[in-house]
């Protein structure tokens, strides 16, 4: 597994091998929502606010 | 099979559905529903060769107007533009729902504070104040008493936009702790489960307990009359159990998530949806 690091508290953030593109992940440390903006190499970023529109 | 991946955000979820469709050997193309522009002149050439595309945005208005711009340049998508402005306003919804004699809870719809109020105690209390977009069981509001009623009433009057002023009244129906949620493809249900909590949301989103559940006829039945009732497609259809054992139709989701359905159940969700996915793009390409 890659990893790299969170773009809210730089803690060190492990990535799943089958990342994709727009996937949300959590960082472990600050429980920060980030969003995979990048697979190759990996980069993130923080992932938008929760919008009244948004579900199922 | 060509297809496209209309998506905003990942989540387990759209990555279960991925994982299906390329272990299948399908072509993807993902589409960033932000990074798009959708022209009324036509497609842009990526899209030409799609045999389908599957709506997963997060955003229902996204969705909503993304859903019209496939179909009008004659691209399949599922789900159908008219099934996602059916569902993803409750008042459609629950007229259709009513209007097809499907049972549904009681509501009443009023388009300013004091009439709000008074539809609130004709009903009676408890009832339930809904927004008429949304999900996860946000902004829902039980109201039990005059004084809760008179409060929420001007909270949304006052501080929401304008779709808080049609407010949404309904009956609020003593479920059993639990309410049930059915998977659906064109109104034949994959897999349902129960949603259980101690407190009056029993949304999975909530956090309540999920539990496999074995369909019963008249909730196959129900679901089959509410999916036609909407025009089909791959719906969350939410339904309460009644006190004289019955059923009710509560609310139908366009944007269906299933992880936690796909984890207490032994039927392979993703899989099933892929292979209806695969039978009404098979379909469609015959008509093209």
């Amino acid at each position: 597994m890659a990893s790299t690091t969170c773009v809210e508290c730089s803690s060190e953030l492990t990535i799943p091998d089958d990342v994709e593109s727009g996937e949300i992940l959590d960082c472990d440390t600050c429980g920060t929502e980030l969003e995979v903006i990048g697979v190759d190499p990996v980069e993130l970023s923080k992932a938008p606010e929760l919008e009244e529109d948004w579900g199922e | 099979m060509n297809v496209g991946f209309l998506y905003s955000q990942i989540r387990a979820d759209e990555k279960l559905l991925l994982t299906e469709l390329r272990s299948r050997g399908h072509d993807i193309l993902k589409i960033d529903v932000r990074k798009h522009q959708f022209s009324i002149q036509g497609p842009p050439s990526e899209f030409k060769d799609l045999d389908i595309v599957i709506d997963r945005c997060i955003a229902q208005s996204q969705s909503k107007f993304a859903s019209i711009f496939f179909a009008s340049y004659g691209i399949p998508i599922v789900n159908d533009p008219m099934v996602v402005e059916r569902c993803s306003d409750k008042v459609k919804t629950s007229l259709l729902l009513s209007n097809a004699g499907i049972p549904t809870p009681e509501t009443t719809i009023a388009f300013s504070p004091e009439s709000a109020l008074e539809a609130i105690e004709t009903m009676g209390y408890p009832c339930v104040i809904k927004p008429i977009v949304g999900s996860w069981g946000r902004l829902m509001a039980k109201i039990d008493t005059r004084a809760a009623a008179e409060a929420i009433v001007e909270h949304k009057a006052t501080l929401g936009h304008y779709e808080h002023k049609i407010f949404y009244i309904q009956k609020f129906i003593n479920k059993p702790n639990r309410d049930i949620r059915v998977v659906t493809v064109d109104g034949n249900p994959i897999a349902a489960m129960t949603r259980t909590s101690k407190h009056w949301l029993t949304n999975a989103a909530k956090g309540a307990k999920v539990d496999a559940y074995d369909i019963p006829k008249e909730v196959e039945s129900l679901v089959k009359q509410a999916s036609k009732a909407v025009g089909g497609g791959l719906l969350g259809v939410d339904l309460m159990e009644l006190d004289d054992g019955g059923f009710t139709v509560h609310e139908i989701n366009p944007g269906t998530e299933f992880k936690a359905l796909n984890e207490c159940v032994d039927i392979d969700v993703p899989a099933q949806i892929i292979n209806w996915i695969e039978s009404v793009a098979n379909k469609k390409g015959e008509g093209r």
